[in-house]
């Protein structure tokens, strides 16, 4: 019963959305399903909050090391979440553009720390670029080669040291670059529609776990 | 003297971030300029927007969030310009639940600037979980994925969305990408519905892109910051995407200078020792 | 003008806060760090109700029937009680830590969505990669233009030996041995261009945000 209905759920769903795209009278049901599979896949979006706020709860009342840290983590989570309903209970919309949830804490706080944090990367890739890429063989040499034209030729200084230099990061991206990504989306492709298939028919059952 | 270049290959990574930290800096305040030639990709993009006829719709999707801010929000102005210059009209949905507001904000600041009416001549529907799913009931019957705005407003009492029953109505989707989100609208959108997608995409995702755009499941591609920095140029104003490609370039040859330092350093360092 | 200088100062110390991480590792990248992932949890949550359970749940069934509006609740309506059980399963995972025995109850509604989504991969990937990208890569290999020709093969060469790398089921040897080292010229050739892509979206985020301090805080641009 455990294992039975979840695989006849899968089989039946995936099955009905195959025939629905081949045959338009069961294609309202496939609307209906694929409504119903949103509003459930947002529910899947909060998953893994309550882990979250165990671990850290848990640090905080133990005064396990970081649990400064963790402090922050929960107060900056009931903080969010009380601007974000004060603004929608005032403004009529967390979202609406007087919203004080919006112009300050999205643009003033949240912005800010995602931004930054990704823009740490630049470091570390110039770090690697500094340490890592070696050119040691045929296949390295040849990566380095292609990064370096397209590093040139997509910015303006490309063009200045030669016009040439864009049209051959234009070529590089749309010929063998290209080609190579194709062969991987195709290769890709085929084991998604083998892996699909498997799940429907009942053979993959990784997600019962 | 004689370990020379294996102290060099052993430097503090810190150095390094300094000399990257000035490449970046110096040319901001400096204020160097270059001049930018638009890509093929790119004009592609501006071209068909500038075909269609005036009042047409263009549903864009924000598909990113703050994480790739710098490079995709000048591309969202800049269409946004052009779009509103046209007096054509702008639905617009999210994918992506926490860049939602970057969306609204450049909505509003490029319509205030051209003089825009929401629910006229713009909307904001928000966000709605599921992704393939939404992309194909929206084929089907819009309101069965967006029945109202981001405020709760029925579609059917904006005039810019009541006459959008499914794709047939919008012009293109443009679809401002970070992630996965493109190859779902290819394949569920253009594929399936027959739609135009334009992608505009962060320069770590638009490789992927060309293998479509060869295919002409894509009409166009805008990459990167230089992609937003050509769809300026082809507004015709300066915004931040044009004023970062300096700076871009200047750090792109410090890199190419790394590896090349490197590569020596290690060459070098190894007959040494 | 006061209160948005206050709140481009926050915006800029959190900045400097991450930032600092460049360093050493420190508390204020720590705090910084950890109010980053406090808060987008809590947007999430927001999110799923403002933009899922309320417009697609609540407005169209759950207000209607909390205010005993139940002629105003359509057919189609009415099914929405199915969606809302499947939601309901699907938090019983929320009860792992209490009751593990329960999270079996998850597996319905995952599997819902398992099903939606291979059946929707399926369709989605043959029509809308494998019947176009094998179809754009049916291209004359004989032009009135060399170059036009060399670029041809170039796209159909270098998507068949990239294929003939990934494909592991017969040992690389003979004619495959063969495609499968041309395979890796164009794969590193791609790989390349990737990563020439990749290190261009990094410097641009860096350089937006180094923007940002300069001439929105301190004004010097």
């Amino acid at each position: 019963m455990q294992r039975e209905v979840p695989l006849f759920i899968t089989f039946i769903t995936g099955i009905l959305l195959i025939i629905a795209f081949f045959v338009p009278p069961v294609s309202k049901l496939e609307e209906t399903f694929l409504d119903w599979y949103s509003i459930v896949a947002g529910i899947t979006l909060i998953l893994g909050l309550d882990s979250l706020i165990i671990h850290h709860l848990r640090k905080i009342q133990w005064k396990k090391e970081g649990w400064v840290h963790s402090l922050a983590l929960i107060l900056s989570l009931n903080l969010t979440l009380l601007w974000g309903f004060w603004s929608w209970w005032k403004s009529g919309s967390p979202f609406a553009p007087s919203a004080s949830f919006l112009l300050y804490f999205y643009t003033y706080v949240f912005i800010p720390l995602q931004a930054t944090m990704f823009a740490l990367l630049a470091f570390f890739i110039a770090s690697a670029a500094f340490r890592a890429f070696r050119a040691r063989s045929l296949e390295a040499t040849l990566l380095l080669i292609s990064a370096t034209i397209v590093m040139l030729g997509r910015t303006p200084i490309g063009h200045k040291i030669h016009p040439f230099i864009p049209v051959l990061s234009d070529w590089v991206m749309n010929f063998p670059q290209l080609a190579a990504k194709r062969g991987i989306f195709l290769g890709i492709a085929l084991g998604g529609i083998a892996f699909s298939l498997r799940v429907i028919l009942g053979m993959e059952r990784s997600y019962l776990r | 003297m004689n370990t020379f270049w294996i102290r060099v290959q052993q430097m503090d990574r810190r150095i390094l971030y300094i000399v990257l930290a000035l490449g970046v800096l110096v040319p901001i305040l400096a204020r160097w300029k270059m001049d930018i030639h638009p890509s093929p990709e790119v004009k592609k993009a501006y071209d068909f927007i500038e075909a269609q006829p005036e009042g047409s719709t263009f549903l864009i999707s924000i598909d990113y969030d703050a994480a790739s801010m710098p490079e995709v929000q000048p591309m969202l102005h800049a269409i946004l310009r052009h779009i509103f210059r046209k007096n054509d009209r702008v639905l617009m949905i999210a994918h992506w639940p926490l860049g939602v507001p970057l969306g609204q904000l450049a909505l509003e600041e490029e319509a205030r600037r051209a003089g825009k009416v929401y629910g006229k001549d713009y909307a904001f529907l928000g966000f709605r979980p599921g992704l393939a799913a939404v992309i194909v009931n929206m084929g089907k019957d819009f309101r069965s994925a967006f029945s109202e705005d981001y405020k709760g407003t029925p579609l059917d009492s904006l005039p810019v969305a009541r006459g959008i029953r499914n794709y047939d109505q919008i012009a293109a989707v443009i679809g401002l990408e970070a992630g996965s989100v493109g190859d779902a609208w290819v394949q569920y959108a253009q594929a399936r519905y027959g739609v135009h997608v334009i992608l505009g995409s962060t320069a770590v995702v638009a490789p992927d892109y060309y293998p479509y755009l060869q295919a002409n499941q894509i009409v166009a591609l805008i990459g990167g910051l230089k992609g937003a920095a050509d769809y300026e140029r082809l507004v015709g104003y300066v915004g931040t995407a044009s004023t970062g490609m300096t700076t871009q370039s200047v750090v792109h040859l410090l890199l190419i200078g790394f590896i090349l330092l490197g590569n020596l350093a290690y060459a070098l360092g190894r007959r040494q020792s | 003008m006061m209160v948005e200088m206050f709140w481009t100062t926050v915006a800029a110390l959190l900045t400097l806060a991450i930032f600092s991480f460049l360093y050493e590792d420190n508390p204020f990248y720590k705090i910084a760090e950890h109010i980053y992932v406090g808060s987008s949890a809590a947007f999430m949550f927001i999110y799923v109700l403002y933009f899922d359970l309320w417009p697609k749940l609540w407005t169209p069934f759950f207000s209607k029937l909390f205010h005993g509006n139940l002629s105003g609740i359509t057919s189609s309506q009415w099914w929405l009680i199915i969606p809302t059980i499947l939601s309901v399963m699907m938090l019983t995972r929320l009860l792992g830590h209490v009751a593990p025995q329960a999270m079996w109850i998850s597996r319905w509604p995952i599997a819902f969505t398992v099903g939606v989504g291979s059946g929707l991969g399926i369709t989605g990937t043959l029509q809308g990669i494998l019947v176009p990208q094998i179809n754009a890569t049916f291209l004359p290999l004989w032009t009135s233009s060399i170059l036009h020709t060399f670029n041809n093969w170039i796209i159909v060469f270098g998507t068949l030996t990239t294929l003939a790398y990934f494909y592991f089921s017969v040992e690389h040897k003979g004619v495959l041995g063969g495609m499968a080292r041309a395979g890796i010229v164009f794969i590193m050739v791609g790989f390349g261009a990737s990563f020439g892509y990749t290190v261009m979206a990094r410097v641009s985020l860096l350089i937006g945000r180094v923007y940002f301090l300069v001439h929105n805080w301190l004004h010097l641009v």
